[in-house]
C-alpha cells in the first residue's frame, strides 16, 4: 500500500507535470530548431512569439466568451487557437518581409540575424504589453479536472489522490497530434521534403529548383503554429504573463541545443529531458521518501535538492554540460 | 572628425537644454547615468566591436558589480558571523573543492566506466555534504535580526574599492562562461550569457544571507559627502549663497558634480586605454580575427583564447560600471534588474553609436540614455493627445494611458532595427 501511495504521489507531482511541461517545451523547441535548420540563426524572438500567439488567442477567447460560444467541457481557447495561429502566422510573414528578408538577401552573418531577432523580440514584447498589459491573465474555462484527487481516492481507496488536470491532458493530446502531423509533413509531403533538402544542403536544393522563399515562408508559418500552440498550452496549464514567456526562452533553447539544433527529433527529446530534470530537482521528495523508507530513515526536511526559484539554473546547467561534452547535442544537429 | 565633434556637441546640447527647460538637477542626474551607460557601452563595444562576440547577459555582469559594493563597503554583521559565518565559508569552500575534485578526476582518470561513476559519485557526495553544511549555516545567519540585517555584511572598506573588485568578480564569471561557450557556434555564447544573467539575478534575489535578497541593502556608504552634512556646514552655505544658490539645491548639485567627476575620470581612463589597445598590434590582431577567423587562425593566432581574453575584459568593464551604478544609487535592489533595461538598452547604445568605435559607443551611451529618460514624458504627451477625444473614464483611454511605459520597449526595438537596417555602421563608424 505504501508503495502504491508513493507511486501515486510521484505521478501526481512529478510525472504528469513533467510530461505536460515537457510537451510545451518540446513544441517551443521544435519551432526554434526548425527556424535554425532552415534560416540558420537562433531566433531570440521565439519566446515573445509564443506570448504574442497566446495573447491573440486570449483576445479571441474573450470575444467568444462574450458571444456565449463554448465547446464545454473543452476550454474555449481551443476554439480560438486557429484564429490565434492565423494572426501570428500573418505577423511572422510580415516580419520576414520587412525585417529578415533583407539580411537573407545580403547573406548577413548568422550573428547579425540573431541581433535582428533581438530587435524583433523587443518590439513583440512591447506590443504584447501595450495590448494586454504586463499582468497575469487566466483564460482557462471548461472542466478543471479529468480525474480529481477526491474521485481518485474514492475509486482506489488509497490515501493519496491523483489529480489529472484537463489542461495537462489537453497538452499531451495536442502535442501528440501536432508532432505526428509535423513529422508526416516533413517526411511525406513535397513541401516538407524540400524543406529538409534545403536544411541539409542549401546550394544543392537551389540547384534542384527548390524555391527558397517558399521554403522560408512555410517555415515561418510552421514556427507560428508551433509557437502559438505551445504558448496557449502553457498559458492554459499555468497562466499567461508576458515576462514568463520571455524567461521560457532559456529552457526552450536548452531543449533545442540538448537535442541538437536543427534536429526536430532531438528538440522533442530535449524538451522532455529539460522538463524532467527541472521538476525532479526542484520537487520536495519528503512525501515519497516517507512512504518508501522505514520510519527511522524518513527525512526531517523537505528533501528538496534545489529551491524552485532556481529552476532556470537547471536548464542552464544541463546546457553547459551538453556544451562541454557534446557540443552538437545528443542527436547530431547542424553546425553553422 | 568635424562631424564627430558636431555629434558630441549635439548630444551636449540635449543635456544643456534639459538643464534649462527642466532643471540642472535632472540634467546632472541623467548625465551621471549617461556616464555609467557610456562605460557599459564601452565594455560591450570591446566585445562586439573588436571581436564580434555577442553578449546577451550584460545585466548579470552589472548585477555582480552591484553585489561587490555590498560585499566591500557594508560593515560586517558580527552576530551573523558568529552564528554561521565560518560554517558558510566552509560550505562554499567545500562546494568549490567538489567541483575542482570532479574536474581533476575527469581529467586524470582513464576513459571508462570508472571515470564516469567516480565523477558522478564525487558530485553527489559533495552536493550532499555541501547541503548539510550550508543549510544550517544559512538559517543561522538569516535568523539574526532579519528585519535589518539577516546577512553576513561586507568588509567595511571604502566603496571606491568595490569598483575594481566588481570588475574582478564579473571577470571571473565571464571566464567560466567563455571557457564553456567560446570556440563553439557563434550563437551559443549568446544563449549561455542569457542564461547566466538570469541565474545571477535569481541568486541575488534568493540568497538572503549574501546580500539580503529582495529585502534590499540600503544605505551603502558614499564616496562623496551627504547633502544634509553640506547644508549644515557654514562654509558650504556661505559659498552657495555667494554664488546665488539656495543651500538645498547647491548641495544636491555639488554631490552630483562630485559623482560626475569620479565617473568621468573612470570613463576617460577607459577610453584612453581602449584607444591604445585598439591601435596596438593586439587591436589589429583582434580586428583581423573578427573579420576573418580562418585566415587569422592560419596565421597562427589562437582565436578561442583571444576571444576568451576579450570577453573577460569587456565583462569586467560592465561589472565595474555595475558597481559604480549601485554606488550612485546607494542601494542594491535585485528586483530592479530587468534584461530589457540592462542588456538590450546597452546593445542599442552600441549599435546606434557605432560598433567598433569607442567614441561611437560613448556617444551612443549618452544619446540613448537621454532618449530613454525623455521618451516617457514625450510618449505620455503623445498618448494624451491621441486619447484626448475619447470620453473620460472609458476603459480604452485608461488602458492606453497605462501602457505608455511599455512604449519605451517598442521605441528601442524600432530604433535598433532601423539602425541595423539603414545605418549598420552607426553614427560614428569604425575607421
Amino acid at each position: 500500500m505504501d508503495f502504491l501511495n508513493a507511486l501515486v504521489v510521484l505521478a501526481n507531482f512529478v510525472l504528469i507535470p513533467a510530461v505536460s511541461y515537457g510537451s510545451q517545451l518540446a513544441l517551443g523547441a521544435l519551432g526554434v530548431t526548425l527556424v535554425y535548420g532552415i534560416l540558420r540563426f537562433s531566433n531570440f524572438a521565439h519566446g515573445d512569439t509564443m506570448a504574442f500567439g497566446a495573447m491573440v488567442t486570449i483576445l479571441f477567447t474573450w470575444a467568444f466568451q462574450a458571444f456565449g460560444l463554448s465547446i464545454a467541457p473543452l476550454p474555449t481557447a481551443l476554439l480560438a487557437l486557429p484564429f490565434g495561429i492565423a494572426v501570428t502566422a500573418g505577423m511572422m510573414l510580415l516580419t520576414d518581409r520587412w525585417v529578415y528578408q533583407f539580411y537573407r538577401r545580403h547573406k548577413a552573418k548568422p550573428i547579425i540575424l540573431v541581433m535582428v531577432s533581438l530587435g524583433v523580440m523587443f518590439i513583440l514584447n512591447g506590443v504584447v504589453r501595450v495590448i494586454i498589459g504586463p499582468g497575469e491573465q487566466r483564460f482557462n474555462d471548461g472542466a478543471r479536472f479529468i480525474i480529481s484527487a477526491g474521485d481518485f481516492k474514492k475509486m482506489t481507496g488509497l490515501s493519496e489522490g491523483l489529480a489529472f488536470r484537463s489542461s495537462q491532458g489537453l497538452t499531451i493530446v495536442v502535442t501528440l497530434i501536432s508532432v505526428a502531423v509535423l513529422f508526416w509533413f516533413l517526411n511525406r509531403t513535397r513541401t516538407g521534403k524540400s524543406m529538409r533538402a534545403y536544411s541539409d544542403n542549401e546550394d544543392l536544393a537551389l540547384l534542384s529548383g527548390i524555391n527558397p522563399e517558399k521554403v522560408v515562408r512555410v517555415t515561418w508559418i510552421i514556427a507560428a503554429i508551433l509557437a502559438t500552440t505551445a504558448g496557449v498550452l502553457y498559458g492554459l496549464d499555468k497562466a499567461f504573463k508576458p515576462f514568463t514567456y520571455f524567461q521560457l526562452l532559456l529552457p526552450v533553447f536548452a531543449a533545442a541545443i540538448v537535442g541538437g539544433l536543427g534536429n526536430p527529433l532531438g528538440a522533442i527529446a530535449g524538451g522532455y529531458i529539460i522538463a524532467f530534470s527541472e521538476v525532479t530537482l526542484t520537487y520536495a521528495w519528503k512525501k515519497v521518501a516517507t512512504y518508501m523508507l522505514p520510519d527511522s530513515l524518513a527525512p526531517d526536511g523537505l528533501a528538496q535538492l534545489l529551491s524552485t526559484d532556481y529552476k532556470y539554473a537547471v536548464s542552464f546547467t544541463i546546457l553547459v554540460i551538453v556544451l562541454i561534452f557534446k557540443p552538437y547535442g545528443l542527436f547530431r544537429g547542424k553546425a553553422v | 572628425m568635424n562631424r564627430n565633434a558636431l555629434l558630441f556637441g549635439f548630444v551636449a546640447l540635449l543635456y544643456i537644454i534639459t538643464g534649462f527647460v527642466q532643471s540642472w538637477n535632472t540634467a546632472l542626474a541623467i548625465f551621471n547615468m549617461g556616464l555609467i551607460s557610456a562605460i557599459m557601452a564601452l565594455g560591450v563595444n570591446i566585445q562586439w566591436g573588436y571581436a564580434g562576440l555577442f553578449n546577451v547577459g550584460i545585466m548579470g555582469f552589472v548585477a555582480l558589480g552591484g553585489l561587490a559594493t555590498v560585499l566591500v563597503s557594508m560593515p560586517p554583521v558580527a552576530e551573523a558571523w558568529a552564528a554561521g559565518g565560518l560554517r558558510m565559508l566552509g560550505a562554499l569552500a567545500l562546494g568549490a573543492a567538489t567541483i575542482t575534485a570532479g574536474v581533476v578526476a575527469y581529467k586524470r582518470l582513464p576513459l571508462g566506466r570508472v571515470r564516469s561513476l567516480g565523477v558522478i559519485a564525487i558530485f553527489v557526495v559533495g552536493f550532499v555534504l555541501y547541503r548539510v553544511l550550508f543549510d544550517p549555516a544559512r538559517d543561522a545567519i538569516e535568523a539574526i535580526n532579519p528585519a535589518s540585517t539577516g546577512y553576513l555584511g561586507g568588509m567595511n572598506l571604502t566603496i571606491l574599492l568595490a569598483w575594481p573588485i566588481g570588475g574582478l568578480i564579473a571577470a571571473g564569471a565571464a571566464w567560466l562562461i567563455g571557457k564553456t561557450a567560446l570556440g563553439l557556434r557563434s550563437d551559443y555564447l549568446a544563449i549561455a550569457t542569457l542564461g547566466i544573467a538570469e541565474i545571477v539575478i535569481a541568486v541575488l534575489k534568493n540568497e538572503d544571507w549574501l546580500a539580503r535578497g529582495v529585502k534590499n541593502v540600503v544605505g551603502l556608504p558614499r564616496p562623496v559627502p551627504y547633502e544634509v552634512d553640506l547644508q549644515q556646514s557654514t562654509d558650504f552655505v556661505a559659498r552657495a549663497t555667494w554664488l546665488g544658490f539656495d543651500p538645498a539645491t547647491a548641495s544636491s548639485l555639488w554631490v552630483k558634480l562630485l559623482y560626475a567627476g569620479l565617473f568621468a575620470a573612470v570613463l576617460l581612463a577607459l577610453i584612453w586605454l581602449s584607444q591604445l589597445a585598439l591601435n596596438s598590434p593586439w587591436g589589429r590582431m583582434m580586428r583581423a580575427i573578427r573579420d576573418n577567423e580562418v585566415a587569422a587562425e592560419a596565421m597562427g593566432k589562437n582565436v578561442t583564447r583571444r576571444h576568451l581574453q576579450i570577453f573577460v575584459i569587456g565583462s569586467a568593464i560592465c561589472g565595474m560600471a555595475g558597481a559604480m551604478m549601485t554606488t550612485l544609487d546607494g542601494q542594491l535592489t535585485p528586483g530592479t534588474y530587468q534584461p530589457l533595461r540592462f542588456t538590450f538598452l546597452i546593445w542599442v547604445m552600441v549599435i546606434v553609436g557605432g560598433s567598433g568605435n569607442n567614441w561611437g559607443s560613448v556617444l551612443g551611451g549618452f544619446l540613448i540614455w537621454w532618449l530613454w529618460i525623455q521618451v516617457e514624458p514625450i510618449g505620455g504627451a503623445i498618448m494624451s493627445l491621441i486619447t484626448y477625444p475619447m470620453p473620460d473614464g472609458s476603459g480604452l483611454k485608461a488602458h492606453l494611458l497605462d501602457s505608455v511605459q511599455h512604449i519605451r520597449l517598442l521605441t528601442m526595438g524600432v530604433v535598433l532595427l532601423l539602425v541595423l537596417r539603414f545605418s549598420p555602421r552607426g553614427l560614428i563608424p569604425e575607421r
